[in-house]
């Protein structure tokens, strides 16, 4: 038998049938559901008559639509009718069809991609699937997970399969050690403005190399999350120890003899020795400095001790052109170095840096800091309910508390102001989130992409810095 | 999905040329959680004298009495005779969504934008693409007489004129298999159940604690 790729392995192991043309059917073992890709799906099963598969197999939460303040109204504090009807019909429809809900004022509710890993409810060796980009998230398990569409969502719902074509396979290495004060977001961010947006179009990515090994699960959790930001569907990182231990304990973990027989089929989940890649990029871990992106797409990134390039030195004119427009867009002046940029509003949160590892290290760099007054509004907001509990009760919340942040529930927030939370017009906003489009954290504002620690050092600062001279 | 063999149904003639889908569904309507009740905000803005909302009680909106779809003589359409271009606009699904809702089944036109062309199918509505002298025909007649109805047989691959003249048209054999059997992609992949069974039984071998 020829050497196997972990994607090809997964693929493989999931393969229903496929047809002449290389279309197939792939079976899925675990359906992720939020409120905002999923009605029109359960409004397709009623209309048809259809049933779910497996219900099993689902489990939902809501998240883009959840408020972070008081929660104690429940669903009908939620001001916004359109998110409210939105929030209430997820409820209405695992209800109506048997499925799992972590529901707002569940202290499981969360994100989706943070609920599944934490419950076990993503595992290794699964399919997975979300009607949402992020869902590549879960890969860092050794899962094959897709973000799908909403007549997508359906279609797994009622036939546990979903049409798929292979797509290539690529490997990104990196090898050697990181820095100190270099974390799995500047490892991605550096990834992706070494390849840009659309590096990874059509292919798999599995992350590879002594850096991968050495990063904890969580890390991994974030780098495949911005699988999707480098242009792939799908981010895959091999099992190993720390995966296995990772899983080990969660609610929806095999238990006893499953458990055993898991973690031998589980030990094959890496890529074979002589597996082919299509494509395959190398970078230094060690040359890995703080990322920080300055423009309006995940792949205009710079290092912290960088300048806000300057389009008269692009030579390709349509690139400068995106330059200017992005640095007209940001308000910002060619060559300004990056540690003068002002960050009024910082955001720690969303499905890319918000688990506990993510608030241990800004609570590390915030321990006896202020937020600088010239910050308007400094959030965080854990992933989950889960997350917020582990948080409190290591007493991180009253650092964040302290030092002049707003602690909040768990939900999407300001990743994309579906809900309350909206950066406003033109302010700068240093954010662990994982997209800087325009209008993204809201109309007008303006988005730097940054580590949970690089966030906390620009809350204390009001700009950027290195996060560095803050250890 | 509902199949489509043959069906006599009125036509309602929509006299214009390149109608995009933000005029088929404005976009105000976008954010509703359903995949149903978009028939009332069809052609929303031709069709009312005021701004409708989605919360808007269309029943009591002041209504554009010109508009075709308001002719007395054209309720209870379910072919719609169109001009070139027809769904040209945006990818998004509820355009095909509120033609449905409203009733139409079938769609005749000299052309279609190609996304708006493939949801139709995959939400049960025919879209079917004739000459532009034919279609000009069609027009005509259709003005001329009230009450006037097409029969369209997908099976035999022809519309059937009221005075017996029968017109040929063109449908892709997979796309025309789906439609008379009903098929949707989920129909589609459920035909092949048996090898979901199969898969699933030996899936649960090899990883019981998926199963658990
Ligand atoms: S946190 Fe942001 S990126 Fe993640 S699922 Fe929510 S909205 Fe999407």
């Amino acid at each position: 038998m020829s050497a196997k790729t972990l994607y090809d392995k997964l693929w493989d192991a999931h393969l229903v049938r496929e047809e002449e043309d290389g279309t197939a059917l792939i079976y899925i073992d675990r359906q992720l559901l939020h409120e905002v890709t999923s009605p029109q799906a359960f409004e397709g099963l009623r209309m048809t008559g259809r049933k779910p598969w497996r219900i099993d197999t689902n489990l939902a939460t809501p998240d883009h639509n959840v408020p972070t303040t008081d929660l104690t109204g429940g669903v009908a504090s939620i001001k916004d009718p359109v998110s409210r009807i939105q929030v209430e019909t997820l409820g209405m429809n695992a209800r109506e069809f048997g499925i799992t809900e972590f529901a707002m004022g569940d202290i499981r509710q969360g994100i989706v991609h943070v609920v599944g890993p934490e419950e076990g409810a993503t595992l290794p060796g699964m399919t997975v699937v979300c009607g949402d980009s992020h869902t590549a998230t879960h890969g860092a398990l050794g899962a094959l997970a897709h973000g799908i569409g909403t007549s997508e969502v359906e279609h797994v719902l009622a036939t546990q399969c979903l049409i798929q074509k292979k797509m290539k396979n690529m490997l990104i290495r990196v090898n050697g050690q990181l820095q100190k004060g270099v974390t799995p977001k500047d490892v991605v961010l550096a990834i992706i403005g070494k390849i840009g947006t659309a590096g990874g179009n059509g292919h798999a990515i599995e992350f590879g190399g002594q850096v991968f090994r050495d990063m904890s699960i969580e890390g991994r959790l974030t780098v495949c999350n911005m699988a999707i930001e480098a242009g792939a569907r799908v981010g895959l990182v091999a099992v190993d120890e720390r995966t296995v231990e990772y899983v080990q304990g969660r609610p929806y973990s095999p238990k006893g003899d499953d458990w055993d027989k898991a973690v031998v089929a589980w030990v094959d989940l890496t890529s074979d020795e002589g597996a082919h890649f299509d494509k395959v990029i190398e970078l230094d871990g060690s040359l890995i400095e703080p990322q920080v992106s300055w423009g309006t797409s995940p792949e205009m990134v710079v290092d912290i001790n960088g300048f806000v390039p300057d389009p008269a030195k692009e030579p390709d004119v349509v690139k400068a052109d995106g330059i200017q427009r992005a640095l007209d867009y940001m308000g910002l002046k060619a060559n300004t170095p990056m540690k003068e940029v002002p960050a009024e509003y910082v955001f720690i949160g969303s499905c890319t840096n918000s688990r506990i590892e993510d608030f241990r290290a800004a609570a590390h760099v915030l321990k006896g800091r202020k937020v600088a007054d010239s910050v308007e509004l400094a959030l965080a907001v854990p992933g989950s309910g889960l997350v917020k509990q582990q948080a409190e009760a290591e007493g991180l919340d009253k650092i964040f508390i302290e030092a002049g942040f707003e602690w909040r529930n768990p939900g999407c927030s300001m990743c994309l102001a579906m809900n309350a939370d909206k950066l406003p017009a033109g302010k700068h906003c240093a954010s662990t989130s994982n997209r800087n489009f325009e209008g993204r954290q809201g109309a007008g504002g303006r988005t730097h992409l940054v580590s949970p620690e690089m966030a906390a050092a620009a809350a204390v600062a009001g700009h950027f810095v290195d996060v560095r001279d803050y250890l | 999905m509902d199949k489509i063999v043959k069906m006599t149904a009125l036509v309602a003639p929509m006299d214009r040329a390149n109608v995009d889908t933000d005029a088929i569904i404005p976009k105000q309507f976008l954010k509703s959680i359903k995949r149903t009740g978009f028939g009332p905000n069809l052609f929303d803005e031709w069709r009312y004298e005021d701004v409708g909302q989605p919360d808007s009680d269309n029943s009591h909106r002041p209504l554009r009495k010109e508009f075709v779809l308001n002719q007395p003589r054209y309720q209870g359409a379910k072919i719609l005779l169109a001009r070139e271009n027809f769904g040209c606009g945006s990818s998004r699904e509820h355009a095909p969504w509120a033609l449905k809702d409203y009733g139409f089944d079938v769609v005749i036109a000299p052309s279609f934008a190609d996304i708006f062309f493939n949801n139709c199918f995959k939400n049960g509505i025919m879209p079917l693409v004739l000459d532009e002298s034919i279609v000009d025909g069609l027009f005509q007649d259709v003005f001329a007489q009230v009450g006037y109805e097409l029969t369209v047989d997908l099976e035999s691959q022809k519309i059937i004129k009221p005075n017996g003249e029968k017109i040929p048209f063109e449908i892709d054999a997979f796309r025309r298999h789906c439609l008379l059997n009903g098929l949707d992609d989920i129909g589609l992949t459920l035909a092949h159940q048996d090898d979901i069974k199969a898969y699933e039984a030996k899936h649960k071998q090899e990883a019981p604690w998926l199963f658990a």
